[in-house]
C-alpha cells in the first residue's frame, strides 16, 4: 500500500498520519460531492407541466460536511489514533441530538455515524486486544470451544423453539405482534427452504419467490374455483411447484454459478409478468381475490356461521375474539416452518443430503465418486420449490388474496439476505437472520421509502463484513470417534 | 487367457488442430500395476481424461471387462459418472480435489454414495429412519475405517479434510477412491509432492490394493523410485504417441525412451560413428 | 415492407443502445470474472444526470443544442464514471478474495440501493422532457400511407456508437492500458507480478463501463423523452443477455449482441405482442445459456481438470 504523500517543492513526504487521514477525508467528501451534488441536490420537479430543477444544496452540503466527519473519524482509527476517532463519534451522536436539522433523515444518519464510529474503534481496539494475548490453541482448547458452541448452537435453537410457542399466550401478543411473527415465520420457512438450494446444494438461485407464486396461485385457483380444502390443496400446491423446480431446473443445472442466478432470475421475473397479464387465468393485476379462508377442521373463525356450521369459539366455549385465527395460523406456520428445518436437519445424514454437499465443494471430484449431478441437482432444487409451495399455499389462505405484486424480484432478494446473513447452510443462523431482518423491516416501517435504502446499504455492508454470514460454522453429520469434549 | 481388465484401442484425442493423444494402444491387467509416464506434454492426463469420461475420445475403444462380472464396458460411451458407478473405474486427480469443507469421514462416506442411495430407498426409507438403511450405513462407516486404517488416517476421521498435511490428503484422496469399490483404480502422480519416506509408503500402500483388494491400477507418475519400484508393466508416451511398452527392466534400457527423456546426444552419436 | 424496414432501423437504434450498455458488462465480467448485478443502475444514473443537464442547461440559457448536448454527455459520463468507480471500490473490491458468490450478492444490494436512492432523491414518478433533436429524413412511403423515417436522432445515436466502438477497439488494442486489461483477463496473478497495478486496470475498466452506460443512458433519454427509477433493471438484463449472446468477454460479441437483441425486441413488439416483449429478452437469454452458453462469437473454455 503506497504511504499518503505531498509534494512540497518537488520533493515528496509522507504524510504524518492525521494529515494522512485528513487527505483521505477530503477526497472521499469531495467524491461524495460530485456524486450527490447532481442527483440529491438537483431534484427534478414538475412545475406547470414542464420539469425544472429544485436546488437543495444545503441538505446536500450538510450531508456531505456528515461524511467528511464520519470519513476522518475511520481514517483516524484505522491508522491508529483511537482517542481522536472517539471523540469524532462523540461529537456526531451530540450534535445529531443537540443541532436543528433540515432533514430527519440527516440526524438519523449524524447520530447512526457516531454510534457506528464508536463501536468500530471499540472492535478495533478489542481486536488488538485479542491479537497480543492471542496463544497456540491447544487440544483441550478446541474441545472447549466445540463444547460451548454446541451448547450455545442447541440453548438458543431451544429457547427460541419455547418462545414460539409461548408467544401467542403472552398478555402482550396483540393482532400486529402475531401478524409480524406470522411474516417472520412465513420468511423464515421460505429462507430454511432455500438454504436447500443454495446452502446446501451450492445452487444459486434468485428467482425463488416463483416456486412461491406458482404454491399461492395454485392452492388459491384450486379452493376457490374448485372448492379443495387446504390439506387437500396444500400437497398439490407443492407438486406443482416441484414440478416447475424441475423444469426450470433441468436444462439449467448445469450452468456455473453466476449464470444459473441470472437465468433462475430471469424465470422469476417470467412468473410474474405471465400472472400480470395471462388476466383470464391469474386475474392480472389484481390478483385472485376472496379466497377462503382457513377453518379449524370445519369450524370457521367467524363471529356468525350460517345455519348448521359451528363457528370455532362456540366449540371452545369461548368468546368470539378475531385473535383467535391469527393464533391458529401462528402455529399453523410455526408447524410448517419446523417440518422444513426437521426436513433439513435429517436430509443432511442422508446420502442424498452429503452429495449436496460435495457436490457445492468440488462437482469434478463427485463426477469421480460416480454421483449423477443433474440428478442430484435436480433433486436439491425441487424439494426447495416444492418447500416454496407449501409456504405460498399458507400464504394465500391467510391473505385470502394474492396479485403479482407479492412475488417480485425484491421478494427474492430478501429470502437470499436472510439465508446468506444466517450462513449458508446453518439452520439456526437463518431463523436469527430472518428474524433480525423482518424485525427491521417492521421496526422501520415508519421510514416508509428508507427500509429499502437501507436493505440494499446492509446487503453490502454484510457481504463486506461478514461474507459467510453470522454462523458459519460446519458441524460434520458423523463422527467416527463421538463428540469431542465428551469424555 | 482372459480378457485384460483395462483394452486401450487406437485412442485418438484432437483438440481442433491439436493432435494431443495419436492412435495410442496398451493393455491393463487385473491384478496388476500399469504405470504410464513420459516428459511433460506427453499426453498422459488426456489418456486419464478419455478413460474416466472426461473428454469424448475423437476416436478409439476402450474396453473395460470387470473381473467379477466379466461384463465388458466402453467407456468411450459412457458419461464420466457412470463410468465410475457401472464400470467401476475410480480415479485421483494431479491437483487433489477433496471435499475440504467436510469430514475425512464425510468424504468417504461420500464415495459409497451409489450402494447407500438404494439402501435408504433413495432417501425415503433413510427419513424415516428404517433399519435396513441404518445398516447399510453402518456398513458403509465400516469399510470407510477399514481404509482409513490402511491409509494411516483414523485419528484424523473427524477432522475437515482440507486441514490435512499434503501427504495425509492424497492418501485420503486413494482411500476415498478404493471406497467406490473399483476394479481400476487410475492414479494421477500419487507421488508428486512427496519426499522419499512418504513416496515408500505410497509404494506399500499400492502393493497392499494390488495383492490384497486385487484391483487393477493404472498410474501416471515422474517418481522413478515409484514407477521402477512396483510396476509391473509400463507404457511410454511422447509427443501423444507410444514409444515403448515392457517391463521395468526393458523400458531402463530401451534407447527410444532414454532418447525421449534426456535428448540426443551429438557428441556420444558422432564418437560411435 | 415499408413498415418492415421501419423495425429495423428502430431496432437498430435500440439495439446500439443495448449495445453500449453490453460492452460494460462484458468487460467486467472478463477481467474479474464477475456479472456487475449494478450495471443497469450505473446506466439509470446516466440517464438521470443526463435529463438533469438538459434541464440545466435550459436554465441557465445555453440555448445552441451542439454545445449543450455536448456540455451534457461530458458531464454525465464524467459523474456516471466516478460512480461506477466507487462502486467498485466500495462494494466489490473488498470481496475480491471471498468466495465466488459473494460480489454478485454484493452488487444485488448495489442494485437495490441505487434503485431506491434515485426514486428517494427525484421521485418516483417518471420523468418527461421535451424532445431536444427533432426531426430527420423521410425515406419512403407505402402506398397506404404509413412513412419510413429515419430522425436526425437516430442517425446521431447510431454514429456516436459506432465513433465510441472504434476509439474503444483502440484503446483496447492499442494502448498499454489496453493492453494491462487483457494481461489482466488472462492471468491476474501473473500480470501483477510483472508489475501491472491489477487495482488501477480493474477500477478503469468500471469506470469505462460506467461512462459508455452513460452515453447509452443519454441516449433514451433523447429518444423515449422519459425515464424513471426503473428502466436499469430491465435495460440491465436486456443489455446482460446481448452480452452472452455475443459471447460474455468478447467485444464485438457485446456489439453483435446488442444489436440482435434490439433488433429482437424491435420486431416482437411490432408483430406479436408488446406486453410480454421483456419476456421475449428473458426468454433469449435462458435459450442462449442452455444451448451455446459460450455464445456467438465467444470461445468455448476448457476447464482443466
Amino acid at each position: 500500500m503506497a504511504v499518503a504523500q505531498v509534494s512540497i517543492g518537488g520533493n515528496k513526504l509522507p504524510l504524518t498520519p492525521p494529515l494522512a487521514a485528513l487527505k483521505d477525508a477530503v477526497v472521499v467528501a469531495l467524491v461524495a460531492m460530485a456524486l450527490a451534488g447532481p442527483i440529491v441536490g438537483l431534484q427534478t420537479v414538475d412545475r406547470g407541466g414542464q420539469l425544472t430543477v429544485d436546488l437543495r444544496f444545503t441538505e446536500v452540503a450538510i450531508a456531505i460536511v456528515l461524511v467528511f466527519f464520519g470519513r476522518l473519524g475511520l481514517a483516524l482509527g484505522e491508522r491508529g489514533l483511537v482517542l481522536p476517532a472517539y471523540g469524532i463519534g462523540a461529537g456526531l451522536v451530540v450534535a445529531g441530538f443537540l443541532l436543528p436539522w433540515p432533514a430527519g433523515l440527516l440526524q438519523v444518519l449524524a447520530i447512526a455515524a457516531g454510534v457506528a464510529l464508536v463501536l468500530r474503534s471499540a472492535a478495533g481496539q478489542f481486536g488488538v486486544y485479542r491479537a497480543a494475548k492471542a496463544r497456540v490453541p491447544t487440544e483441550e482448547d478446541d474441545a472447549k470451544a466445540e463444547r460451548l458452541r454446541r451448547q450455545l448452537t442447541l440453548g438458543l435453537g431451544g429457547l427460541l423453539l419455547v418462545a414460539a410457542v409461548l408467544l401467542p399466550m403472552m398478555p402482550f401478543a396483540n393482532s400486529y405482534i402475531l401478524d409480524t411473527a406470522i411474516r417472520v415465520l412465513t420468511y423464515m420457512m421460505l429462507a430454511w427452504g432455500l438454504n436447500i438450494v443454495i446452502g446446501l446444494a451450492g445452487l444459486l438461485d434468485l428467482g425463488y419467490v416463483a416456486f412461491y407464486a406458482v404454491g399461492a396461485y395454485t392452492y388459491a385457483l384450486l379452493s376457490k374455483d374448485h372448492g379443495f380444502g387446504f390439506w387437500g390443496a396444500l400437497p398439490i400446491a407443492g407438486l406443482l411447484a416441484a414440478s416447475f423446480g424441475v423444469l426450470l431446473g433441468f436444462p439449467v443445472l448445469r450452468l456455473r454459478g453466476d449464470y444459473l442466478a441470472i437465468v433462475t432470475l430471469g424465470f422469476g421475473e417470467i412468473i410474474r409478468i405471465v400472472l400480470l397479464n395471462w388476466t383470464n387465468f391469474s386475474g392480472g393485476p389484481n390478483g385472485i381475490g376472496s379466497i377462503p379462508r382457513l377453518t379449524f377442521f370445519g369450524h370457521p373463525f367467524v363471529r356468525n356461521a350460517p345455519e348448521g356450521v359451528v363457528p370455532f369459539h362456540q366449540l371452545m366455549g369461548l368468546d368470539f375474539s378475531p385473535l383467535h385465527r391469527s393464533i391458529f395460523f401462528f402455529y399453523l406456520i410455526l408447524v410448517l416452518a419446523l417440518v422444513v428445518n426437521f426436513f433439513t436437519i435429517r436430509i443432511r445424514r442422508l446420502p442424498v443430503g452429503r452429495a449436496w454437499e460435495a457436490l457445492r465443494e468440488d462437482e469434478i471430484a463427485c463426477r469421480a465418486l460416480g454421483i449423477n449431478p443433474t440428478n442430484t441437482k435436480l433433486t436439491a432444487f425441487a424439494i426447495g420449490a416444492m418447500f416454496a409451495g407449501f409456504a405460498g399455499s399458507f400464504f394465500a389462505t391467510t391473505q385470502s388474496f394474492v396479485s403479482p405484486e407479492s412475488f417480485t424480484f425484491l421478494e427474492s432478494a430478501m429470502i437470499l439476505a436472510i439465508v446468506v446473513l444466517g450462513g449458508m447452510g446453518s439452520q439456526l443462523g437463518v431463523a436469527l437472520a430472518a428474524i433480525l431482518i423482518i424485525g427491521l423491516t417492521e421496526a422501520f416501517r415508519g421510514l416508509a421509502e428508507y427500509r429499502m435504502l437501507v436493505f440494499g446499504l446492509g446487503m453490502v455492508l454484510i457481504m463486506v463484513w461478514r461474507p459467510r454470514g453470522l454462523l458459519a460454522h460446519r458441524d460434520p453429520t458423523v463422527l467416527l470417534h463421538g463428540k469431542k469434549g465428551v469424555k | 487367457m482372459s480378457a485384460p481388465l483395462l483394452k486401450v484401442e487406437h485412442l485418438t484425442m484432437r483438440f481442433g488442430g491439436l493432435i494431443a493423444i495419436n492412435d495410442v494402444s496398451f493393455e491393463a491387467q487385473k491384478g496388476q500395476i500399469t504405470a504410464v509416464i513420459g516428459p511433460n506434454g506427453a499426453g498422459k492426463t488426456t489418456v486419464f481424461n478419455c478413460l474416466t469420461g472426461f473428454y469424448k475420445p475423437s476416436a478409439g475403444r476402450l474396453t473395460l471387462t470387470r473381473p467379477d462380472t466379466g461384463r465388458d464396458y466402453l467407456l468411450e460411451r459412457l458419461d464420466d459418472f457412470r463410468i465410475t458407478k457401472t464400470a467401476g473405474v475410480a480415479r485421483t486427480f494431479q491437483n487433489i480435489r477433496l471435499f475440504a469443507g467436510m469430514s475425512v469421514l464425510e468424504n468417504l462416506l461420500v464415495a459409497q454414495h451409489n450402494r447407500l442411495m438404494v439402501a435408504s430407498g433413495y432417501s425415503l426409507l433413510g427419513l424415516i429412519g428404517w433399519p435396513s438403511y441404518r445398516a447399510a450405513e453402518r456398513d458403509a462407516i465400516d469399510r470407510a475405517r477399514f481404509w482409513l486404517d490402511r491409509t494411516g488416517l483414523l485419528a484424523r476421521a473427524d477432522e475437515p479434510a482440507g486441514s490435512l498435511p499434503y501427504g495425509d490428503q492424497r492418501r485420503l484422496e486413494i482411500a476415498r477412491a478404493m471406497c467406490t469399490g473399483p476394479a481400476l483404480l487410475c492414479l494421477d502422480e500419487p507421488a508428486a509432492g512427496l519426499n522419499p519416506r512418504e513416496s515408500a509408503e505410497l509404494n506399500t500402500l499400492l502393493l497392499m490394493i494390488r495383492n490384497d483388494y486385487g484391483a487393477g491400477i493404472l498410474l501416471i507418475e515422474h517418481d522413478m523410485s515409484v514407477v521402477m519400484g512396483i510396476s509391473d508393466h509400463i507404457v511410454v508416451l511422447d509427443y501423444g504417441r507410444k514409444i515403448a511398452e515392457g517391463t521395468p527392466a526393458e523400458i531402463k534400457a530401451n534407447p527410444d525412451v532414454i532418447r525421449a527423456y534426456l535428448g540426443e546426444d551429438d557428441e556420444a552419436e558422432g564418437a560411435v560413428a | 415492407m415499408e413498415y418492415l424496414i421501419q423495425q429495423l432501423i428502430n431496432g437498430i437504434t435500440l439495439g446500439s443502445v443495448y449495445a453500449l450498455i453490453a460492452i460494460g458488462y462484458t468487460m467486467v465480467y472478463g477481467i474479474i470474472g464477475m456479472i456487475n448485478f449494478a450495471h443497469g443502475e450505473v446506466y439509470m444514473l446516466g440517464a438521470f444526470l443526463s435529463l438533469i443537464g438538459i434541464i440545466v442547461m435550459g436554465l441557465i440559457g445555453v440555448t445552441w443544442v451542439p454545445l449543450a448536448l455536448f456540455l451534457v454527455l461530458v458531464l454525465a459520463m464524467a459523474i456516471t464514471a466516478l460512480y461506477g468507480w466507487s462502486i467498485e471500490r466500495i462494494a466489490y473490491r473488498p470481496l475480491r478474495g471471498s468466495f465466488r458468490l459473494a460480489p454478485l450478492i454484493s452488487a444485488i444490494g448495489v442494485s437495490i440501493f441505487l434503485q431506491n436512492y434515485v426514486q428517494i432523491a427525484q421521485g418516483a414518478r417518471p420523468k418527461p422532457i421535451a424532445p431536444v433533436i427533432r426531426g430527420g429524413f423521410e425515406l419512403m412511403t407505402s402506398p397506404d400511407g404509413f412513412t419510413v423515417t429515419l430522425s436526425y436522432l437516430q442517425i446521431f445515436i447510431v454514429v456516436l456508437t459506432i465513433a465510441l466502438m472504434v476509439g474503444f477497439t483502440y484503446l483496447i488494442t492499442q494502448t498499454s492500458l489496453g493492453r494491462a486489461q487483457r494481461a489482466c483477463e488472462q492471468d491476474r496473478t501473473m500480470a501483477s507480478l510483472i508489475g501491472v497495478d491489477v487495482d488501477r486496470t480493474i477500477s478503469m475498466t468500471f469506470v469505462m463501463g460506467a461512462a459508455l452506460a452513460a452515453v447509452a443512458g443519454m441516449m433514451v433519454t433523447l429518444y423515449y423523452g422519459v425515464i424513471d427509477f426503473y428502466i436499469g433493471f430491465l435495460a440491465g438484463v436486456k443489455a446482460f443477455t446481448a452480452a452472452v449472446l455475443g459471447g460474455i468477454g468478447s467485444l464485438p460479441g457485446a456489439v453483435l449482441g446488442g444489436l440482435l437483441i434490439g433488433l429482437i425486441e424491435a420486431l416482437w413488439s411490432a408483430y406479436f405482442s408488446v406486453e410480454y416483449k421483456d419476456v421475449a429478452a428473458f426468454t433469449i437469454l435462458v435459450f442462449v445459456l442452455i444451448f451455446r452458453p459460450t455464445g456467438l462469437l465467444g470461445r468455448p473454455e476448457i476447464e482443466k481438470v
